[in-house]
């Protein structure tokens, strides 16, 4: 079994990670009734004995002593991780986890990136290399982190790079939150592409999600919740937006259901990992089947469902219905629509009580409305886990590397362009040492490429393309 | 003689337990319908072959279980442990922390010189502990990175360490519409491998056994484990023991060697299909019964037709007549889809095995003309029901079965090939482009021998 590291950086970045350790160590009590250590648990979390000064020795078997989250949770201002220690998950994170500063970024990423990266790079090394080590077999980092603000944008990519250095064969599975176009914060198109072009060089893959998204879909759950049109009432703990586990705030905090959704994803993505099922996934399998070219590594997930009826025995018309959300618009963590665009490949993870024929049925269904790239027709990567989250019996999430990610790319390079024609906060950028112009004309054009590389798929789409000929053997 | 298994990947590892299960249920079963003096020959001929003793008298299975991560092993040998009836050697295993990655390169180019040396260690002390070793059945999937990548190591290895026993590869061929988006490019890597040092590749199509499931077997919501228990069962009707023509009164010592003989004449030709009749869900057992004139016939048109269960089969495809010259016969049959045979293995277990006509399978308009019909067709008896089925015929057949699926997949593959995709995974790991051209230019050789059968 493989361990994984989470790297939280910046505001967006620690609240979402904490929400998901959260989530997480919901997800093992349910599953863990026995209060043992085991080799699911360890992929996140370390047991240690606190009752020794300093650092214990790690313990691998037996009962659970201290659970200790494989994380490092890195700001360069101080409010959100002393909260994060403050609150009822301060045990779960050791001091020496923790990179923090005073000031902050100020919403600029050549601080984050340049000043900051320079200044606490020894730091950031030897605190990875620790956690590093602390794994039997380290397999992936998750990095998380906003594209707007300076911190997450700017620290959270100089770690990407960082990581690429220290540990090349380890995977980078970046979840970005891109700003949205009414974003507060006027500098985001810049912090948003200068960050980008790190993405594409340094990452294996990244999951974009959007608040936008995550808005719409809790406001969507709270009308269904409260207008009544379910029947019967839903079933606790369900919603892909509570926050009803260790932490009991009766007053949930705004951004608190939209990062719940964010955290499920993670859990999901990873469940086929941990727990056992007939058809496993890890997660070195989904960079193998999911990025056909390096740099085409963007991710469009969608989780289903967002919360259960109480009725227990789900038909399995309501199965169906699982996969059809998956592929609409309202389910989608980014706008866009995949369904109208080209898919290069899609990966479904199913958990609970689902078999392949409820999976070779659904593909079946869903295959005709949609759009494979010539290349690969057939083009999906499957898996089943039988462990369910919990609240739920079963669930579903897709990820698709599909053309449709081009638009919100453009978009962002639209805005982008905006400000920089007319060279509006550019000298807050340039004052920064080490940060020239150049690095802007590099920036928007690694972002053009990539979108051309989108074009030129689409460009395929409509086409009828003959298949190439075969090699010929002399009979 | 005792062949030792090998399971590789989670495919190979999941449908090995089944194997194993269904073969321990049918030696233990009382629906024998045979003297007692047949089923303990029975009884012998299996155990020997597939189970080792133990001092706690729980037989063990001959069988060495290889993983690159732990969840499938460790569940595989506690399944197996809970039965109480057969287990798993608790040493003969092997696993990695990370998987291969559903990436052939890196099963056949990392973990396998990586492992080599533990591996083959674990299939020495199996081959130790049988009195005569008939040789190895390797179970692999051809989709994924394990099964595939470094099962194709692991044969090249035995191939090497063992070069005068003979290697039977068992791949399952996936779903036609994915499981793995790679898994066109990890088949064409891993059939053309398997192609070089294994003896034959017994293969079973997914997406058939999927149908088998839901048409024949009426399962409502089939799971892997319906699927692999199918497979099991089909399996099991060839290597239970049976009678050749040879070893007359006997159980064959050799089940191997005498299925290489009967079906692989030539080495070009390794590609072997699998059909098995009567199947259906086991609480309707007790109310069929069958002729064997009537399950011949219709296994001898699946044969022909190439259909894939006993159900929806074309009648209309016939043989060509003998005396049309070779080219119009030869339109005619592309023309009604007829399988050219190579050789033929038919098993017959159950009652009166005895006096069963096979003549319509030694019709020689059904095979190719190099063979004579008398060595291109064998039939194996057995008066011992096999899995609770009161009569039950099995074809093994080395003929034009694989050659669409065979056809199809490198087609596909050769479509994602021609766009490059994906092979930045590969090369990664050290398989260049120029091996993949290997691979292609090796199975453009089969498929081009089986059509022009």
């Amino acid at each position: 079994m493989t361990q994984s590291v989470v790297v939280q950086v910046g505001q967006c970045g620690n609240q979402v990670g904490c929400r998901f350790w959260d989530l997480a160590l919901r997800e093992h009590a349910a599953v863990n009734k026995k209060g043992i250590y085991d080799e699911a648990l360890s992929s996140f979390f370390r047991n240690v004995d606190t009752r020794s000064a300093g650092d214990g020795p790690d313990i691998y078997k037996g009962k659970i002593c201290s659970l200790k989250a494989r994380a490092l949770l890195i700001d360069m201002e101080e409010g959100v991780v002393n909260e994060i220690l403050q609150g009822p998950l301060r045990d779960v994170f050791d001091s020496k986890q923790l990179i923090t500063d005073v000031s902050g970024s100020g919403n600029n990423w050549a601080v984050g990136y340049k000043v900051y990266g320079c200044q606490y790079r020894e730091n950031i090394v030897e605190k990875l290399r620790k956690t590093a080590e602390h794994c039997d077999c380290l397999q992936c980092f998750f990095i998380i982190h906003s594209m707007g603000g300076g911190t997450g944008s700017g620290l959270g990519t100089f770690v990407l790079n960082l990581l690429e250095d220290e540990f090349p064969e380890v995977y980078r599975f970046v979840t970005s939150v891109y700003p949205s176009g009414e974003d507060d914060v006027i500098t985001s198109p810049y912090n948003s592409v200068l960050a980008m072009k790190e993405l594409n060089e340094h990452a294996d893959c990244v999951l974009p999600i959007e608040n936008e998204s995550l808005f719409d879909i809790v406001n969507k759950i709270h009308q269904m919740v409260n207008s009544g049109k379910l029947g019967s009432t839903v079933k606790p703990n369900s919603l892909v937006t509570s926050s009803a586990g260790i932490t009991k705030t009766v007053q949930e905090k705004p951004f608190d259901a939209m990062n719940n959704i964010v955290a499920n994803l993670l859990l999901n993505l990873t469940s086929s990992a941990r727990f056992e099922g007939s058809l496993n996934m890890d997660l070195n399998e989904i960079s193998m089947n999911l990025v056909p070219f390096p740099r085409l590594h963007y991710l469009v997930s969608s989780l289903t469902p967002l919360y259960t009826l109480a009725d227990v025995n789900i038909p399995s018309r309501r199965l169906d219905q699982m996969f059809s959300d998956a592929f609409s618009r309202d389910h989608q963590l980014i706008q866009a629509d995949p369904k109208h665009s080209l898919y290069l490949a899609c990966a479904l993870l199913v958990r609970g009580n689902v078999q392949v024929s409820d999976l070779r049925r659904n593909i079946e269904r869903l295959k005709p409305s949609l759009h494979f790239v010539s290349w690969n027709q057939e083009g999906w990567k499957t898996s089943l886990c039988s462990v369910p989250p919990v609240g739920h019996s079963h669930s579903l999430l897709a990820l698709a590397n599909n053309t449709c990610v081009k638009p919100t790319f453009m978009e962002l390079k639209d805005r982008f362009m905006k400000l920089y024609k007319k060279k509006a906060h550019l000298h807050h950028y340039l004052q920064v040492d080490g940060m020239e112009q150049g690095c802007f004309s590099e920036a928007i054009s690694s972002l053009s490429d990539l979108i051309e590389e989108y074009n030129e798929l689409d460009a395929t789409k409509s086409g009828l393309r003959t298949a190439p000929s075969r090699l010929k053997i002399a009979v | 003689m005792s062949i030792v298994a090998v399971q590789l990947g989670q495919c190979g590892n999941q449908i090995g337990r089944e194997v194993f299960n269904t073969i321990c249920g049918d030696v233990r079963g009382t629906h024998g319908l045979c003297s007692k003096k047949e089923n303990e020959a029975y009884h012998d001929a299996c155990t020997e072959r597939f189970f080792s003793e133990a001092e706690s008298g729980v037989p063990i299975a001959r069988a060495v279980l290889v993983d690159m991560e732990p969840k499938v092993i460790s569940q595989t040998l506690s399944i197996a442990a809970r039965s109480g009836h057969w287990k798993y050697d608790d040493q003969s295993h092997f696993c990695q922390k990370q998987g291969s990655g559903n990436n052939w390169a890196n099963g056949y180019s990392v973990h396998g010189p990586r492992n080599k040396e533990v591996i083959m260690n674990l299939v020495q002390k199996e081959v130790e502990k049988c009195d005569r070793l008939s040789g190895f059945f390797t179970i692999m999937s051809m989709a994924g990175g394990t099964g595939s990548g470094l099962g194709a190591f692991v044969t090249q290895c035995l191939r090497d360490a063992f070069p005068t026993s003979f290697i039977l590869n068992h791949v399952i061929w996936p779903y036609g519409t994915g499981e793995v988006i790679v898994q066109n490019y990890n088949s064409v890597l891993t059939l053309s491998h398997l192609y070089q040092s294994s003896d034959a590749l017994l293969v079973h199509e997914n997406d058939v056994i999927h149908k088998i499931c839901a048409q024949l077997m009426h399962i409502k919501q089939i799971s892997f484990r319906d699927v692999n228990q199918v497979i099991a069962h089909q399996l099991g009707s060839v290597f239970q023991p049976a009678h050749t023509a040879e070893a007359g009164l006997h159980y064959s010592r050799n089940p191997l060697g005498d299925l290489m003989e009967t079906l692989v004449p030539h080495p070009e030709f390794k590609m072997l299909g699998l059909r098995n009749i009567p199947q259906m869900p086991e609480n309707s057992l007790a109310f069929s019964s069958f002729s064997w004139p009537g399950l011949l016939k219709h296994l001898r048109q699946m044969l022909i037709a190439n259909a894939k269960m006993e159900e929806g089969i074309d009648w209309q495809v016939q043989p060509p007549c003998p005396g049309n010259s070779i080219s119009s016969s030869h339109s005619t049959n592309k023309l009604l889809h007829f399988n050219t045979s190579i050789a033929n293995l038919v098993i017959l277990r159950g009652k009166d095995t005895h006096s069963v006509d096979l003549g319509s399978f030694r019709d020689p308009s059904l095979y190719t003309s190099w063979l004579n019909p008398q060595d291109a067709f064998n039939a194996w008896k057995t008066p011992r029901a096999f899995n609770k089925y009161e009569k039950s015929a099995s074809l093994v057949s080395n003929s034009q079965f694989l050659l669409k699926p065979l056809d199809s997949v490198v087609g596909k593959a050769w479509n994602m090939f021609a766009s490059k995709a994906y092979l930045h995974q590969y090369t990664k790991f050290g398989i260049e482009e120029e091996d993949f051209l290997d691979s292609f230019t090796a199975l453009e050789q089969v498929i081009s021998s089986y059509t022009n059968l």
